[in-house]
């Protein structure tokens, strides 16, 4: 007892202590996608040191625009960022990859897909597995519900995307079945023989079967590599010139304590 | 026994004395217990209209930018649902009333004659076996339904009318009409014995037979009651959510036969809220003054039924 109240005093002070000397932010904006690791990251960091740390979600455009203003100290961006878009003197790392498995049921045979077919799958124009290698049987495209972030995802990466009135809007078929989380979906797909879903990498298991996209399995080392086409990095920028504290708060995203944040949250570490 | 007794004996002039002073006390003194429960009912009651007041309120004013940026028709005649563009939830309105009334199409025919069962046909025994069973039906809760239907129903759909998926209306239509049964049920049988004795007695002392009793006199004369629960079915159906997401499918496209996939007005909302923001969730609101304009229709029929009975 007495040990937990001096420990709890000492765990003030150095609370109070520690904002006393907090006198520097470092700011980042940028994609949504983003911006939730690294509110997550941000609040693990102020807890071991005294800078703190602003995250907003503005979109991985205006991610791109803040670096090379240099209106926040970080950019981020949820897809990857062309050399010819940063000014000189803006670099960029690559935090993290976000991946995402097509997964179908354990009975069915189909074992790889391309994107192209994919993306056809969930626009509705491709309806039976006989069309892609499978067996004669409709196929139950299964999604995720509008808004949600793996949705959001997969709309980016396959280019599921229209515009209606200039506003990107999903272009995945309304007839398409909608389940709320990654649990619903296993679900669905792990007792239907004829669905097809997509979750993120993390929540993979035995009850269903990813399938090959492009001839590269869904696995971590295939994101790595660069040969798994349904993942998109989380790209962040910075000014070479940046503030020290802004440095240091990369350099903990990219070390070990960072890398294993962004594991827990379901991404892949890229180191 | 002692008050006959005490009423037999005269008072005396001293007791008289006393229950005229103690009547004068009780007159002057302010009943404080008579005040504080009088409030305290008028405190409960408001309780109620309040709630359904602020509810109707932060409805409309959160569904209001939606419905002015849609307009009224597009909205509820629109029939692609595409956040944060267009905003039509005709399928789900249709998806609602169809599953609702598929529902009462079979639901109800099974709830009136075990209503029948219960009231006029079965042994006391009997009766005493399938009343609580049917009672425990409405504790059930609905996410347990929407589990036995996906476990239960949904493969029965796929394996009978041989489809892909049986993530359809007909099974949201057979997970509804079981749990709209105990309501029904427990109001027509109510209804059922409410029906005054000497009407079967004068039947059957006429020769009519039981059967011919219970369909001509005993059914007619509870009609109102048996709608009433009807409605109160329709009620429970239209606003069943957890059992619906699970078994439905959920496509916001327009269902065209019972086998498609379809999504109702709550599951909309209930799918939806988790990460609507800015004009999308305004439009999941506004789904609700749907819904809240449906039950308000549909209580409004109950109304007119329970005045058509008492008159």
């Amino acid at each position: 007892m007495k040990n937990l109240i001096i420990s709890s005093i000492s765990a003030v002070s150095l609370m109070f202590g520690a904002s006393a000397y907090a006198a520097s932010t470092v700011t980042a904006s940028g994609s949504t996608s983003v911006t939730g690791v690294m509110e997550v990251l941000a609040e693990k960091y102020q807890a071991t040191q005294a800078d703190a740390v602003e995250v907003q979600g503005t979109g991985s455009g205006a991610g791109i625009r803040a670096a090379n203003d240099g209106t926040s100290m970080i950019g981020m961006s949820s897809r990857a960022v062309a050399d010819d878009e940063l000014k000189a003197g803006v670099k960029q790392f690559t935090m993290a990859m976000d991946g995402i498995a097509v997964a179908v049921n354990n009975a069915n045979g189909v074992q790889d897909l391309s994107a192209e077919q994919v993306k056809k799958i969930y626009m509705g124009e491709i309806t039976n597995w006989s069309e892609v290698g499978g067996a004669n049987m409709p196929i139950v495209a299964v999604t995720r519900e509008v808004g949600s972030g793996t949705r959001g995802a997969f709309e980016d990466i396959m280019g599921l995307i229209r515009k209606i009135n200039g506003q990107k809007v999903t272009a995945i078929s309304p007839r398409a079945q909608v389940q709320s989380g990654n649990g619903a979906i296993k679900t669905l797909v792990a007792n239907n023989p004829a669905a097809i879903g997509y979750i993120s990498l993390g929540s993979v298991d035995e009850s269903l079967r990813t399938v090959k996209v492009d001839g590269a399995p869904a696995t971590k080392e295939a994101i790595r590599a660069g040969e798994y086409g349904v993942a998109r990095p989380f790209v962040l920028m910075v000014q070479e010139d940046t503030a020290a504290e802004a440095q240091r708060f990369i350099d903990f995203i990219m070390g070990e304590e960072g890398a294993q944040i962004i594991e827990s949250e379901g991404y892949i570490d890229v180191q | 026994m002692s008050d006959v007794v005490t009423v037999n004996h005269a008072p005396t002039a001293k007791q008289s004395g006393q229950v005229v002073k103690a009547l004068e006390a009780s007159a002057n003194r302010v009943d404080w217990a008579n005040h504080l429960f009088k409030y305290l009912f008028m405190l409960s009651a408001f309780i109620g209209v309040f709630s359904v007041g602020l509810i109707g309120y932060f409805l409309i004013k959160e569904g209001m930018p939606a419905l002015s940026y849609a307009g009224v028709t597009n909205f509820v005649f629109g029939m692609e649902w595409v956040p944060p563009v267009l905003f039509g939830i005709a399928p789900m309105i249709v998806a609602s009333l169809i599953s609702a009334l598929g529902a009462v199409v079979i639901g109800v025919p099974v709830a009136l004659l075990t209503a029948i069962f219960l009231a006029e046909v079965a042994p006391k025994r009997v009766a005493d076996v399938v009343r609580p069973a049917v009672e425990l039906l409405a504790g059930i809760p609905s996410v347990v339904y929407g589990f036995f239907g996906l476990v239960i129903i949904v493969p029965m759909v796929e394996k009978v009318f041989n489809i892909p998926a049986g993530n359809t209306l007909m099974a949201a239509i057979i997970v509804l009409a079981v749990m709209i049964l105990p309501t029904v049920i427990a109001i027509s049988e109510t209804a059922l014995r409410a029906v005054p004795r000497s009407y079967k007695e004068g039947s059957l002392a006429l020769g009519a037979s039981p059967m011919f009793t219970i369909f001509k006199v005993l059914l007619p004369a509870a009609r109102s009651g048996i709608l009433a629960g009807v409605v109160l079915g329709i009620a429970r159906a239209i606003g069943e959510t957890m059992a619906i997401i699970m078994v439905m499918g959920n496509s916001p496209a327009m269902p065209r036969h019972l086998l498609d996939s379809a999504r109702s007005l709550t599951a909309n909302i209930a799918m939806e809220m988790a990460y609507a923001t800015g004009l999308h969730s305004s439009a999941l609101y506004t789904t609700g003054i749907v819904l809240l304009v449906f039950v308000m229709v549909l209580n409004a029929t109950l109304l007119y039924l329970n005045r058509e009975k008492a008159r």
